[in-house]
C-alpha cells in the first residue's frame, strides 16, 4: 500500500493535472476570499461551503485516472500480481488523492490567517468547519475513485464521478419535496447536508461517523468492482 | 515448484482453458506453446495470481494459488504479454516502484543496479519508459519481473517485437536465468522453444496437445523415416524398382530437376532401413543417385500437425 501511495502521490505531481487543479481551486477560493475583504466579514466559514461546492467539480478529475488508467495501460496486472491486496490498492489510490486534497486545504489556510491578522478571531467553528471540509472531500474522493474502477476511459470516469456527486447535492432538495421515507433514504446520500453542521460549528460524532461509513462503502464497492472483474474477465 | 491439476477456466460456456495438468520441476525452462488463442496467456494469467481459475488448483513453491494468493505472488516474477509500464515514469523510478511493491527489502538498490545490469537498460534508467523503444521496453518489463529475485518466472511472450540480434540476447539471458529460476515460456515461435526449453507443452484450444522434450517430440511423431532422393534415369522405370524393395511404403515424384534427373519424396517403415538397398537397386540398373538425405520432422510440422483438424487442411 506504501509503494502505492508513493508512486501516486508522484505521478500526481509529475503530470500537469494536480498543478491546474490546485491553481484552479485556489484561485476560486481566492475570489470568495475577495467578499470577505470588500464586505469586511471576519469569518472564514461560509466560505469554506461555496468551497464544498467547487469540491464537486475539482475531485471527479483528481480521481478519474486512479483506476482507469492502470486497466487501460494493462499495469493493473502487476498490482494484482504482486503481494499486495486489492484493498491495500485501493487504499493507496485513496490515501494519495486524499493527500492531493490535504495539499490544497493546506494553502487554503492562509485566508483565515490574514483575517486574523486583521483583527478576526481564530475560532473553534473554523476547525470544525476545516474538519467537516476535509471529510466531505475525502467522501467525494471516495465515489470518484469508485467510478474510476467502472471504466477504462478517464473521461467516462470523471463523467460518472461528477453525475454522482452531482446528484449527491441535488438530492436534498428532492428529498424536501417527496418526504416520508423515502426523504429518509435519500437523505442518507446527502453529503453536504452533513457538512452543514459543521460549517455552524456544531461538532458532533454522528456527521463524523457518517462521512467514514459513507468512505468505507465506497471503497469496499470499489475492491468489489475489482475482484468481480478479476473473476469474470477474459 | 508448479503443480497444475485439473485446471479450467470458463467463460459462459466457452471453456479457454480444459482440464489442464501438468508440473514443472525446480529449475526447468518449460515452454509453452501454441496458435494464438490457444489459452497460453489465460493459463499464465492463472498461475500468477491476476484471474482466478473456474476450477482446478494450482500450486506454487507448495501454496495454493486461491488459499495463499500472496505467499505465491511472493515466489512469482510476471512479465504478461503487454509488458505492465507506466509511461510517465523513468526506468529507474519503474524498478524502484516494482522494488516497493514486491518487498525487494534493503537490499533493492544494489539488486536494481545488478539488474540494469544484466538486462542491459543501465544506459537508459534515467530517460521516460514511453520514450523507448518496443526492445527496451521489453526489457524493462523483464527487469520488472526479476526484481523480486523470484523463485519462479513466467514470461508471456518475451522477445516479441525485438529484432533478431536482441531475440538472440533475450534467450541467452533466459537460458542464463535457467540456472537459478524455474521459468515458463510461452511463445509461438517454435525455433526459440526448441532453443531454449528442456521441455514443451503444447496447447490447441485450452487443452494440452503434447508434453515432451522438444527432441522426444521429433522422435515420437516420425512414425516414418522419409527420405528425399534425386536419381538420375526415367522415371517409370526407378518408380517401378523403389516400389519392389521391401520396406517403402510410398514414394511420389516431387520435382523435375536439371536433365533427366527427379527429385522424389519417399517413406519407409520405421524400422527398415531402405538406404543400402535403394542404393544396390539403383547401382544395377545404373542411375547414379545424386542426393539421398532423410527428413526429420521439424518441430514446425509436430506443431501443425498437432494443432490444425484434418478438416481444416482439407478446405
Amino acid at each position: 500500500m506504501h509503494a502505492i501511495f508513493k508512486r501516486e502521490v508522484k505521478a500526481y505531481f509529475y503530470s500537469p493535472i494536480a498543478y491546474v487543479l490546485t491553481g484552479l481551486f485556489i484561485f476560486i477560493s481566492s475570489i470568495f476570499f475577495l467578499q470577505n475583504l470588500f464586505g469586511q466579514i471576519g469569518t472564514f466559514n461560509d466560505n469554506l461551503s461555496s468551497m464544498a461546492l467547487v469540491l464537486l467539480f475539482i475531485i471527479p478529475i483528481l480521481t478519474m485516472r486512479a483506476l482507469a488508467e492502470e486497466r487501460k495501460n494493462g499495469t493493473e496486472v502487476l498490482l494484482v500480481t504482486s503481494p499486495v491486496s486489492v484493498w491495500g490498492i485501493v487504499m493507496g489510490k485513496f490515501l494519495a488523492a486524499l493527500f492531493m486534497l490535504l495539499v490544497m486545504v493546506v494553502i487554503t489556510f492562509i485566508y483565515p490567517l490574514i483575517l486574523v491578522a486583521f483583527g478576526g478571531a481564530l475560532t473553534v467553528q473554523l476547525v470544525g468547519g476545516y474538519i467537516g471540509f476535509i471529510l466531505m472531500g475525502a467522501s467525494c474522493i471516495a465515489v470518484g475513485i469508485f467510478a474510476s474502477s467502472l471504466t477504462e476511459n478517464q473521461v467516462v470516469a470523471a463523467v460518472i464521478g461528477f453525475i454522482s456527486l452531482l446528484t449527491m447535492w441535488l438530492i436534498d432538495f428532492i428529498a424536501n419535496f417527496s418526504g416520508g421515507l423515502f426523504a429518509q433514504i435519500l437523505q442518507w446520500f446527502s453529503i453536504i447536508s452533513r457538512y452543514n453542521d459543521f460549517s455552524r460549528g456544531i461538532l458532533s460524532l454522528s456527521p463524523v461517523v457518517y462521512y467514514l461509513s459513507f468512505i468505507g462503502v465506497f471503497l469496499f464497492l470499489t475492491v468489489r468492482v475489482i475482484e468481480k472483474r478479476r473473476w469474470s474477465q477474459g | 515448484m508448479i503443480e497444475i491439476q485439473n485446471l479450467t477456466k470458463s467463460y459462459g460456456r466457452i471453456k479457454a482453458v480444459n482440464n489442464l495438468n501438468f508440473t514443472v520441476e525446480k529449475g526447468e525452462i518449460l515452454g509453452f506453446l501454441g496458435p494464438n488463442g490457444a489459452g497460453k496467456s489465460t493459463t499464465m494469467n492463472i498461475i500468477t495470481g491476476y484471474i482466478p481459475p473456474s476450477q482446478g488448483t494450482v500450486k506454487v513453491c507448495g501454496f495454493d494459488i486461491l488459499e495463499n494468493p500472496n505467499e505465491v505472488k511472493k515466489h512469482i516474477g510476471y512479465l504478461p504479454e503487454l509488458p505492465p509500464l507506466y509511461l510517465d515514469m523513468t526506468v529507474k523510478d519503474y524498478l524502484d516502484f516494482a522494488g516497493d511493491l514486491k518487498m525487494a527489502g534493503k537490499s533493492k538498490r544494489s539488486r536494481i543496479a545488478d539488474i540494469m545490469e544484466l538486462v542491459k537498460i543501465a544506459d537508459v534508467k534515467d530517460r521516460l519508459i514511453k520514450n523507448l523503444s518496443k526492445g527496451y521496453k521489453q526489457r524493462v518489463g523483464l527487469a520488472q519481473a526479476l526484481i523480486g529475485n523470484p523463485d519462479v518466472l513466467i514470461l508471456d511472450e518475451p522477445t516479441v517485437g525485438l529484432d533478431p540480434k536482441q531475440i538472440i540476447e533475450i534467450r541467452r539471458l533466459i537460458k542464463a536465468l535457467g540456472e537459478e529460476h524455474t521459468i515458463i515460456l510461452s511463445s509461438h515461435i517454435l525455433p526459440e522453444v526448441s532453443a531454449v526449453c528442456e521441455r514443451v507443452v503444447i496447447i490447441n484450444k485450452g487443452e494440452i496437445a503434447a508434453i515432451d522434450t522438444p527432441q522426444n517430440l521429433s522422435k515420437g511423431f516420425d512414425a516414418a523415416a522419409r527420405l528425399s532422393l534425386t536419381v538420375e534415369g526415367p522415371k517409370d522405370t526407378v518408380l517401378a524398382r523403389i516400389r519392389e524393395i521391401p520396406g517403402v511404403k510410398y514414394i511420389e515424384p516431387h520435382m523435375e530437376k536439371t536433365g533427366a534427373a527427379v527429385n522424389y519424396v519417399m517413406e519407409s517403415e520405421r524400422d527398415v532401413d531402405v538406404r543400402r538397398p535403394l542404393f544396390f537397386a539403383m547401382a544395377e540398373l545404373g542411375y547414379p543417385i545424386l542426393e539421398l538425405k532423410s527428413m526429420d520432422m521439424s518441430l514446425e510440422d509436430i506443431f501443425l500437425q498437432l494443432t490444425t483438424d484434418e478438416k481444416e487442411v482439407e478446405q
